[in-house]
């Protein structure tokens, strides 16, 4: 089994739009004629994919905002799973 | 509460707004799904009206808005209503055949907030001749490919599939990869409006369909992920029917130029069902209540064999319009099911095509290359 390496600084594929849906309750990746529903930490993960931080610093602010240490390798797998998809590059 | 009836389940949201437009069209395709009656409808929503329409559909809960027709871009205030429904953050797919989508117009449609451009090919083909000499309309879908391209659009291509057709799926598939389409839907043909008046010139052979199901999965396996190919085997050629709509009522939402609200893409075809129109009626009213959209919702309209199915969850009775066309009851299986008593109608269909094919000459396209090899052959 090939692992996809997780990009530095991860950000959302042109090719999808991340947003978030009130009358869904969560974040959704939107695509060509197609909706991919994010479960909550789904959500959270991608919602920080900005291109502007690298992964150290999105589990940093996750951990800080959920008050939990030792989110690095769910985050990480989550992430690599992402990559891919082609959610994020 | 004192009722003793189970509480409701939760309806689901309408994910999917098809907003046709229009049903004006430059083109003349055989094979289109409009009713035939179109030219009739001439009432066509205002650009307020259908504004209107996007932010109720999107209170409850719409998502994936489709534009089109009809040619959609006939209509002069479409970068308008892709801009509001930007605003309120639908995901835009224009379904175009490309006519009338200049530079100018591809642009301001950028800026508005258009997301994706699903573009339509070989499908000015009122007859064989114009399939293989349609030169203009091939240049400019080549055009506007690039152009969509340009913009950096993703960009679906859309090809209808019939028995003229079927044998160039592959040269088809390298005309997509060469205009760096990110998906190719290879749509066999449904048989519905027009296209059901045209079946038995449309239809392909069993032979014509498992001959370009393997060269699709040939070149599925060749190219991977470059380009997806979209391919569904047609409903004629299957045993079992396919879960129509994703289920009646449960994710589809379209409306008809004229403000009348569809269940499926055929319901003005379909008898008794009163369809709603979104000038009398809130479209909340209409998608949960009215009865055109709980006519066949869930599974308590179903009559046997349907009904004691133990695969009714996974088909839902197949689609409704079928049924009505090949049975003449709306609530029959879907005849395309083995277990339908009229999957006589379809297959009686499949071989009359068969026999049709047995003399049929493969289509020569006019190129250069053709050109050239029957001048050597000579």
């Amino acid at each position: 089994m090939t692992t996809t390496p997780i990009p530095a600084n991860p950000a959302i594929s042109r090719r999808f739009r991340l947003q978030w849906e009130a009358t869904q309750d969560s974040h959704v990746l939107l695509y060509p004629e197609g909706m991919v529903k994010l479960n909550a930490s789904a959500g959270e993960i991608l919602a920080c994919c900005d291109g502007a931080h690298s992964v150290d610093e999105i589990v940093a602010t996750l951990e800080a905002k959920f008050q939990k240490a030792g989110l690095r390798d769910d985050i990480a797998h989550f992430l690599a799973y992402a990559s891919q998809q082609k959610w994020i590059v | 509460m004192t009722s003793a009836l189970p509480p409701p389940l939760p309806l689901p949201a309408p994910h999917w707004l098809l907003a046709e437009l229009t049903y004006r069209c430059p083109l003349h395709c055989a094979f289109c799904y409009n009713p035939l009656h179109y030219d009739a409808v001439r009432q066509e929503l205002t650009t307020a009206e259908w504004i209107d329409v996007l932010h109720q559909a999107r209170a409850l809960g719409a998502v994936q808005l489709g534009l089109s027709g009809g040619e959609p871009l006939m209509r002069d205030d479409l970068v308008e209503i892709v801009a509001e429904a930007r605003r309120l953050g639908f995901y835009i797919n224009l379904i175009t055949s490309g006519v009338g989508l200049t530079e100018n117009r591809i642009a301001a449609l950028k800026r508005a907030g258009l997301d994706h451009i699903q573009l339509s090919f070989q499908d000015s083909t009122r007859e064989l001749n114009d399939f293989l000499s349609s030169t203009r309309t091939f240049a400019l879908k080549l055009k506007v490919a690039k152009l969509i391209k340009q913009y950096d659009y993703p960009m679906v291509m859309n090809c209808v599939l019939h028995r003229y057709n079927l044998p160039h799926v592959g040269k088809i598939i390298e005309m997509a990869l060469e205009l760096g389409a990110e998906y190719l839907e290879l749509a066999n043909t449904q048989y519905y409006g027009w296209a059901m008046k045209n079946r038995e010139q449309l239809m392909p052979t069993l032979a014509q369909v498992r001959e370009a199901e393997r060269v699709v999965a040939a070149y599925r396996e060749r190219i991977g992920d470059r380009c997806r190919l979209l391919f569904v085997v047609p409903d004629y050629f299957e045993d079992r029917p396919k879960a129509c709509m994703n289920g009646w009522g449960q994710v589809f939402l379209g409306v008809a130029p004229d403000g009348v609200a569809l269940p499926c893409h055929n319901a003005r075809g379909l008898p008794g069902l009163d369809l709603p129109n979104v000038r009398e009626q809130p479209l909340a009213a209409i998608w949960r209540d009215s009865h055109a959209f709980n006519a066949y919702r869930g599974d308590g309209w179903m009559r046997e064999p349907c009904r004691s199915c133990d695969e009714k969850a996974r088909d839902l009775g197949g689609c409704r319009c079928q049924a009505f066309m090949l049975a003449g009851d709306a609530s029959a299986a879907d005849p395309v099911c083995a277990k339908s008593p009229h999957r006589h109608e379809v297959d009686r269909v499949v071989v009359l095509a068969a026999g049709l094919a047995r003399n049929e000459q493969p289509i020569l396209f006019r190129t250069d290359a053709n050109s050239r090899r029957l001048k050597t052959r000579t």
